[in-house]
């Protein structure tokens, strides 16, 4: 995903990420005075690697408050060896990256939960690859990634190419949708998405009545509405994000137009609701990424207030991803695999419930089945459907 | 291309006199400045912005949250758009004081007034990015959006109404007020000539300050009709909209009041028109192809500048 955070979020993730790096400063200190002991001894290091200060730090903490809150219910358990964590911050900045992927090798960790982003992956996942320690990212969906060859790289969340295709089947085969209109915002992201999503549905069969692209800063988007007014269409797709989608999707509904509204990840926060209104009821919105909140299923719950309790907010965007990926690294140890290779070995054929989904990992590290889910807006709410199979959406 | 603008012709036509009527009414403010005093007053947007966030904030203050009807609705309109425009006008008025009227009186230069104006934009956006925060702020619903009739393939709602015909009353109001009073007057006589007229007595400040005061009231009825007609606002949402209005100014004929709302009126339609013929992301192409052809047959704009010129 590439979305810009606003500004004053990440000034207050910017100070919260003081804070925590520098009780991760600490930890490191630590681990790098006390390695010789560790790599015989009781403990072992595992490391996290990802934005915890910068412009996109937000995305960061929520995986790495995943990542703690796994490790904390892990050594809270009886008869298991101790792991602790070491945080690498990358700032999100590829370079940065390098230099912590460095200073992970020295450190000894058995394994790594991230890179947490594409651009820092391309660059510190040679250098895993070189040393040997395995690596599971909780949100680089890059789709060339997984093109490299690497052995021990891998993901728990499909890439970028599945998001279009993936939505463009769901209007087609869940919600019936015979004719489509698909609106960009002319961003790399949206086009890229709609553009996607219009070549599936011609290959699903599905008419695309109606093709337009929006300036996003646009008070107005009533040539669009006027264009989709006559088609009488099924379903409007719109690639783009959430401020642009709220004003879109309310201009829509003002203007008399029916059938549902899809948008796909930039458009999953609140702030659509906030700015679309009660035109947004009944929107779907898809994401590679699942969501913790409102599932039904018992140890989903169980992840989601036991987050809730750890940190006072709900889990968010990759929070469980991180959780999920620091727990299969837990699952080897714990099956007493000590040395990085037999980590990977593990960590490659391994089967694996987790609270975001089931997880098994193709040979080439990409993450089994292609899941995308789906998220519907009901009552001003964001609802989880779950994944494109199963979500059925309430209109 | 064709089919698509003769089924949306009607549409588009009741689309662009409603965008076109906020622009108009922004306009008259760059245009009432630029004919007195030759300034181009690049933070007039950001005197709109705040006007939308004063309108949000009356419609707070009266605990409006969900849509009015009859004489409610008609208390709160008025209330929302008095704010708004009392908010707007002393911010115009302020800054004229802070950012042009030392300037002036030191005989500065027009291109400094100009970095001044940019100064005081970027000043007024970021204060409200950090007080309002970056994201968009939404605004209740303040009157449902019923369809009244339709014409052809358009609809006429009520909200749409509202805005044109009020930016239309508010258009003659001011013609009548620059051409029938002393102090309309006093803003002709500095327009055409301001050595003269300061010595035939005209207070020069005073005439200054009730052109920015018009403009921002202005600016002010916009922005309250904007907040009914979008629901939504930002920091920057003069931003673009400044732009467009500025356009339209110099379109109509900068300095003349009567072209700004034209100015207005023609680039919402321009706009609209080209967006329904070539696509949505061809509408800003369109609309500055159109003012580029313009300038270069009418330099003046379609009405000529003509606050400046006689027409005493």
């Amino acid at each position: 995903m590439r979305r810009a955070y606003s500004r004053g979020l990440v000034a207050a993730a910017a100070a919260s990420a003081l804070l925590l790096s520098a009780c991760g400063g600490g930890n490191d200190s630590g681990s790098s005075s006390g390695s010789g002991g560790s790599s015989s001894g009781g403990t072992l290091s595992i490391g996290f690697m990802g934005a915890q200060t910068g412009p996109n730090a937000q995305l960061g903490i929520n995986i790495s408050n995943g990542v703690e809150l796994a490790l904390e219910q892990h050594n809270a358990k009886s008869g298991v060896k101790q792991v602790k964590l070491i945080k690498y911050d990358t700032q999100g900045d590829p370079t940065q990256a390098t230099n912590q992927a460095k200073k992970a090798v020295t450190d000894k960790v058995v394994a790594i939960v991230g890179p947490a982003f594409s651009g820092e992956s391309k660059t510190a996942d040679p250098i895993f690859e070189e040393a040997g320690i395995p690596n599971v990212s909780p949100s680089a969906t890059n789709a060339q990634l997984a093109k490299n060859g690497w052995k021990f790289w891998h993901r728990v969340l499909a890439n970028d190419d599945v998001q279009g295709p993936g939505a463009a089947d769901f209007l087609a085969k869940t919600v019936g949708a015979k004719t489509v209109a698909v609106i960009d915002d002319q961003s790399d992201y949206g086009k890229g998405l709609a553009d996607a999503v219009r070549k599936q549905l011609a290959t699903d069969g599905v008419k695309v009545a109606v093709n337009d692209s929006i300036n996003p800063d646009a008070s107005s988007f009533a040539p669009t509405v006027n264009k989709v007014k006559p088609a009488n269409v099924d379903a409007v797709y719109f690639g783009g994000y959430y401020s642009a989608a709220g004003k879109l999707v309310k201009q829509l509904r003002d203007g008399g137009v029916q059938g549902t509204f899809m948008s796909g990840d930039g458009t999953l926060d609140a702030q659509f609701i906030t700015g679309g209104g009660a035109a947004t009821n009944g929107a779907l919105l898809t994401c590679t990424c699942s969501s913790a909140v409102g599932s039904t299923d018992p140890a989903v719950q169980k992840f989601a207030a036991d987050y809730k309790a750890k940190y006072n907010v709900d889990p968010a965007t990759y929070s469980a991803e991180g959780f999920d990926a620091t727990n299969i690294f837990l699952q080897a140890i714990d099956a007493g695999k000590t040395s990085p290779s037999d980590i990977n070995d593990f960590v490659t054929k391994i089967d694996y419930k987790g609270v975001s989904k089931q997880i098994k990992f193709d040979p080439n590290g990409e993450l089994a089945g292609n899941l995308l889910f789906v998220t519907e807006v009901k009552n001003g709410k964001l609802a989880f459907l779950g994944d494109t199979s199963q979500a059925k959406p309430s209109a | 291309m064709w089919n698509d603008f003769t089924q949306q012709f009607w549409s588009s036509t009741i689309d662009g006199l409603t965008n076109g009527a906020i622009y108009g009414l922004v306009a008259m403010g760059y245009t009432l400045v630029y004919g007195v005093l030759r300034l181009i007053n690049f933070a007039h947007s950001e005197v709109f912005m705040i006007g939308t966030f004063a309108a949000l904030g009356a419609l707070t203050l009266l605990g409006v949250d969900s849509p009015q009807s009859g004489l409610a609705l008609v208390g709160v309109l008025l209330l929302m758009a008095l704010i708004a425009m009392a908010v707007s006008g002393g911010t115009a008025v302020v800054l004229e004081r802070v950012a042009y009227r030392p300037l002036r009186k030191r005989g500065a230069s027009r291109l400094a007034a100009l970095i001044s104006a940019i100064g005081a934009s970027f000043f007024m956006q970021e204060v409200f990015a950090i007080w309002k925060g970056r994201d968009q702020v939404s605004f209740p619903r303040v009157m449902n959006k019923d369809v009244l009739f339709n014409i052809g393939s358009g609809q006429v709602r009520n909200d749409k109404v509202l805005v044109i015909v009020a930016a239309i009353l508010m258009m003659l109001a001011l013609d009548r007020f620059v051409n029938t009073t002393r102090l309309g007057r006093g803003i002709r006589a500095t327009a055409q000539d301001p050595d003269t007229a300061v010595l035939m007595g005209v207070n020069i400040d005073r005439v200054v300050m009730t052109t920015f005061l018009i403009g921002g009231i202005l600016a002010g009825l916009a922005a309250a009709l904007y907040g009914v007609f979008f629901e939504i606002t930002q920091y920057n949402v003069g931003f673009l909209l400044g732009i467009k209005a500025f356009t339209a100014a110099v379109l109509g004929g900068i300095g003349n009041i009567r072209g700004a709302l034209i100015g207005g009126l023609v680039l919402g339609l321009i706009e609209n028109y080209g967006a329904s013929i070539f696509g949505t992301q061809w509408l800003d192409v369109v609309a500055f192809s159109v003012l580029v052809l313009v300038l270069m047959f009418r330099p003046t704009g379609i009405l000529g500048e003509n606050l400046q010129r006689a027409r005493v």
